[in-house]
C-alpha cells in the first residue's frame, strides 16, 4: 500500500491516503475502513432480509403457502425492517463517506465518533431483529398503535436512528473540513451534492422518527397512556416516506456516479441537475400525506396540496433527472463516436458491465414502474382504489428495490475494487446478475400491482379465507397474479443470492489489485483527466433521449387517466 | 464529470440547453394538470371522500352499532348468526370493525344513498370493499362518515387490509345490495 502523508495544518495525526489504481481516486484509511464495515453489514442485512422476503412471497404463492400464519407475519415484519431500513441505510452511510471523503479527497471527520455511530446502528438493528424474532413484536414495519410491540423493538429503532444521525453529522463535518483544508477547488461535485441532499433530508427524517418513536417507546413501557393513531401515522410517515426520498436522492447520485465512472459522462447542466436535487429538499417532506388520503378527519385541501408535493414540484425533480441522466449517457456515447441513428449510443452501451447494466435498469424501472405508480397511488381520489391493497408493495418494490437496491448493487461492482482492492470474481455471473435481479423485481412489482387492482390486500396470510367465518372468493386472475409474483420473487432471489455470492466471494477471494497497475474486468477509465466544459458543450443533439422521455411521458399520461376511468366506475361516494 | 467539482467555476451561469428547458416546461405543466385533475374531480367527479369525521369513544360507538342492528335486523347469516341489517335508504348506517370481523352484515338498496359510519372498537383496520375497490382506513376513536350509493346489485365482500394481528386474514364481512 502506498501511503502518502499529507500535512494539513491542524490535523494532529496526518491522514493516510492511498491511490486506487483503477480510478485514480485517493482513498483515506479511516474512510476506507468505515466504508468497508458499513458495506459489509449492509450486504449481510440484505441477505437476511431478502430471505425473509422470499419466504413471504412463497407464502403468498397460493399453491406453496410456505409459512404458518404466525411466522408469515414475523417474517414480513423482519423483511421490512431488514431490507427497507437496515440494508439501505448501512449502504447509504458507505455512500455518504464515499461522496465526502473520497470524492473530495479529504480525511474523514472524527473517525472515532463515526465508529460509535456505526456501533449504535449495529446494536439497534440487532435489537430490533431479536425483538421481532421473539414473536411478541409482530407489528409490521409500520407498527401502528394501538397495536403494541415490546419496548426493545422501538428502542432498537431509536438507537439505529441515532447512529444514522451521527453518520450524517460526520458527513457534514467532512464537507466542512474539506472546504477548510482546500482539498478541492470550486463547488462540490454533483454526486456529493446529491449525497448532501440526502443527508439534509435524513436529518428531517430522523427527527420525525425520534418525535414519534420515543413517545411510542415510553408508551410501551407504560409511562404514557395512549398514542393517538392518526397523529402517529402522520408523524411516523414523515419519517417513513421522507426516508424513501433519502433513497431517491442517494440512488440518483449513484446513477450520476456510475455514468461518470464507467462512461466518463458529464452532467448536461450542473445547474439543472442541482436544482432538481434542491426540489427534493424543499418538497419531499410533504410525502407523509400519501399515507393519509383515506384517513378520517383530514381535509381534502390539505390532502391535495401535500400529496402533490405542492404542485408536483418534487416529482418535477425526478422527471428532470429522468432526462438528464440518460442525456448524459447519450452525450458521452456520441462523443465517443456512437452517433449513428437515434439509438446507436444505447445499443453500443456497455451492457456487459454490471455496474452500467444495473444502473440503467434501475433508471428505467424506477421511472416506468415505481415512479408512475407512485404518482397514481398518491393521487387523492385514486388512492381509494388501491389503498393498502398489494398494489402498494408493488409500487414500492418498483422504487426501493428496482430503483434503489439495484442501483446500490450496480455501484458495488465499482466500490469493491476501490475499497477492498479485489477484483470481482465470477465475471460471467456478475454480467447476468443485474438482469436476473432486475427482471425478477420488475415481475414482483408488476404482478403485485396487478393483484392489487383486483383488490388483493397486502400483509395478508390467506386470501382463500379458509378459516374465516365469512368468505370472499377472489377471481382466478388474482390467484394467477400471486403465483406469478411468487415465481418472479424466486428469480429476483436468485439474482440477490448471486449478488451476495459475488460480493462476499470477491472480498474474500478476489484477485488482489496491486496499487497502480491491474484493472478490474470492467472498463473504468481513469477519472483524473476530466476535460472540457459542461457536459452538453458541443454535443447537444440528443434525439435518443428525447424519444425515451417522450415514450415515458405518454405512458405516464395514459396510465394516469386509465386509473381515473376505473375510478369513475366505482360506487359514488361523497 | 459528476464526481468532480464543476469545471466551470461559476456553474450557475452556464447556459441551459433548449431541450432541457423544453422538458422542464412540459413536466411542470403536467404537474399542474395532475393537480387540477384532483381539484376538478371534487367539482365534477362522483367519487370523493367526505371530510366529515368525529372523535368517538369506542364503547359508545359499539353501542350505537348494536342499537341500529337491533332496530333494522331482518335475518341472520352464517353459522355464527351474524345479523343482517336492512336500514332505510338515506339513513345513517353504522359498521363496526373489531378483532376480527366486520359487524353486522348490511343489506342496502341499489341506487339509494346511505350515510355509512366507520369506526373500530380496538385496533386499526382497513375497510376494503371487493371487487368494487373502495378502500378506507378505519381508526379506533375516530368515526368517519361516507355517503355511499351502491350502483350495482349483488353480494360484496368487505375484507380487512390493515394488518390487525394473528387473525387478520380471517376478518371478512359482507354487504348485500338488492334491487328494490
Amino acid at each position: 500500500m502506498e501511503a502518502i502523508a499529507q500535512s494539513p495544518a491542524r490535523a494532529v495525526k496526518a491522514p493516510v491516503f492511498r491511490i486506487c489504481s483503477i480510478t485514480g481516486l485517493r482513498v483515506e484509511a479511516n474512510a476506507e475502513m468505515l466504508i468497508r464495515a458499513n458495506a459489509v453489514v449492509a450486504v449481510i442485512f440484505l441477505a437476511i432480509g431478502g430471505l425473509f422476503g422470499l419466504s413471504v412471497a412463497l407464502t403468498r404463492w397460493p399453491a406453496v403457502h410456505l409459512l404458518p400464519a404466525e411466522w408469515f407475519y414475523i417474517a414480513l415484519t423482519a423483511h421490512g425492517a431488514d431490507v427497507l431500513l437496515f440494508w439501505i441505510l448501512f449502504f447509504e452511510v458507505a455512500v455518504l463517506y464515499f461522496a465526502s471523503s473520497t470524492l473530495l479527497n479529504s480525511r474523514l471527520a472524527a473517525p472515532r465518533i463515526a465508529w460509535v455511530g456505526f456501533a449504535l446502528m449495529v446494536v439497534g438493528a440487532l435489537m430490533a431483529n431479536v425483538a421481532v424474532l421473539q414473536g411478541e413484536s409482530t407489528v409490521m414495519f409500520t407498527s401502528y398503535p394501538p397495536m403494541q410491540a415490546k419496548p426493545h423493538f422501538y428502542l432498537g429503532l431509536v438507537l439505529f436512528a441515532v447512529g444514522a444521525l451521527i453518520a450524517c453529522m460526520i458527513f457534514f463535518a467532512t464537507l466542512v473540513i474539506a472546504k477548510e483544508e482546500k482539498t478541492y477547488e470550486g463547488s462540490i461535485p454533483l454526486v456529493t451534492f446529491g449525497a448532501l441532499t440526502a443527508a439534509i433530508i435524513a436529518v428531517f427524517t430522523i427527527a420525525s422518527g425520534a418525535i414519534i418513536l420515543i413517545p411510542t417507546f415510553l408508551w410501551s413501557v407504560g409511562l404514557i397512556s395512549t398514542i393517538d393513531p392518526l397523529t402517529y401515522k402522520l408523524v411516523w410517515w414523515a419519517m417513513g416516506h421522507s426516508s424513501q426520498q433519502i433513497n431517491v436522492s442517494v440512488h440518483v447520485a449513484v446513477w450520476y456516479a456510475i455514468v461518470a465512472m464507467v462512461l466518463g459522462a458529464k452532467p448536461l447542466s450542473e445547474k439543472v441537475s442541482r436544482m432538481a436535487f434542491l426540489m427534493y429538499i424543499l418538497f419531499l417532506q410533504l410525502a407523509s400525506a400519501h399515507h393519509m388520503l383515506v384517513e378520517p378527519g383530514i381535509s381534502s385541501e390539505w390532502k391535495i396540496f401535500n400529496t402533490s408535493y405542492a404542485l408536483y414540484l418534487a416529482v418535477l425533480g425526478s422527471l428532470i433527472h429522468g432526462m438528464t441522466v440518460p442525456g448524459a449517457i447519450e452525450a458521452a456515447q456520441r462523443k465517443k463516436g456512437f452517433s449513428r441513428g437515434i439509438f446507436e449510443w444505447l445499443r453500443k452501451a456497455p451492457w456487459g458491465n454490471p455496474a452500467f447494466a444495473g444502473m440503467f435498469l434501475s433508471l428505467v424501472m424506477f421511472g416506468f414502474i415505481g415512479g408512475i405508480s407512485g404518482v397514481v397511488l398518491g393521487t387523492e381520489q385514486l388512492n381509494i382504489l388501491m389503498h393498502n391493497t398489494i398494489y402498494v408493495p408493488g409500487h414500492f418494490h418498483g422504487t426501493v428495490v428496482a430503483g434503489t437496491t439495484l442501483a446500490f448493487m450496480a455501484v458495488t461492482y465499482l466500490l469493491v475494487p476501490l475499497y477492498f482492492k479485489r477484483e470481482i470474481i465470477l465475471p460471467g455471473l456478475a454480467r447476468w446478475q443485474p438482469y436476473l435481479f432486475g427482471f425478477g423485481v420488475a415481475g414482483i412489482s408488476l404482478f403485485m400491482m396487478g393483484a392489487g387492482t383486483l383488490g388483493v390486500p397486502r400483509r395478508h396470510w390467506d386470501i382463500t379465507f379458509s378459516d374465516a367465518q365469512m368468505v370472499y372468493s377472489f377471481s382466478p386472475a388474482a390467484f394467477l397474479m400471486m403465483t406469478l409474483n411468487g415465481i418472479a420473487a424466486v428469480i429476483a432471489s436468485l439474482g440477490g443470492i448471486a449478488y451476495v455470492v459475488i460480493v462476499v466471494g470477491s472480498i474474500l477471494f478476489g484477485k488482489r489489485i496491486p496499487d497502480g497497475k491491474e484493472r478490474a474486468p470492467f472498463e473504468a477509465p481513469p477519472v483524473g483527466n476530466a476535460v472540457g466544459q459542461y457536459g452538453n458543450a458541443g454535443t447537444f443533439h440528443l434525439p435518443g433521449t428525447l424519444v425515451l422521455v417522450g415514450v415515458f411521458f405518454l405512458s405516464f399520461v395514459l396510465y394516469y387517466y386509465v386509473n381515473w376511468k376505473y375510478l369513475a366506475q366505482v360506487w359514488p361516494l361523497k | 464529470m459528476a464526481i468532480h467539482p464543476p469545471v466551470t467555476r461559476i456553474w450557475w451561469r452556464e447556459p441551459v440547453a433548449k431541450m432541457e428547458i423544453f422538458w422542464i416546461a412540459i413536466a411542470f405543466a403536467w404537474g399542474l394538470v395532475m393537480f387540477s385533475t384532483m381539484v376538478a374531480w371534487h367539482i365534477w367527479g362522483e367519487q370523493n371522500l367526505a371530510n366529515e369525521a368525529y372523535r368517538v369513544n369506542p364503547e359508545a360507538y359499539v353501542a350505537r352499532v348494536e342499537a341500529m342492528a337491533d332496530k333494522y335486523k331482518v335475518r341472520e347469516e352464517g353459522d355464527s348468526g351474524v345479523p343482517v341489517v336492512h336500514p332505510p335508504p338515506g339513513s345513517d348506517v353504522y359498521l363496526l370493525a373489531r378483532l376480527w370481523q366486520w359487524w353486522p352484515v348490511l343489506e342496502l338498496e341499489k341506487g339509494k344513498s346511505y350515510r355509512l359510519h366507520l369506526s373500530s372498537a380496538d385496533w386499526q383496520h382497513g375497510f376494503s370493499l371487493v371487487p368494487t375497490n373502495i378502500n378506507i382506513q378505519v381508526h379506533p376513536g375516530y368515526e368517519m362518515v361516507v355517503t355511499m350509493r351502491p350502483s350495482e346489485s349483488g353480494t360484496f365482500g368487505i375484507i380487512c387490509n390493515e394488518f390487525c394481528g394473528i387473525g387478520h386474514h380471517t376478518m371478512a364481512g359482507k354487504i348485500h345490495v338488492v334491487d328494490r
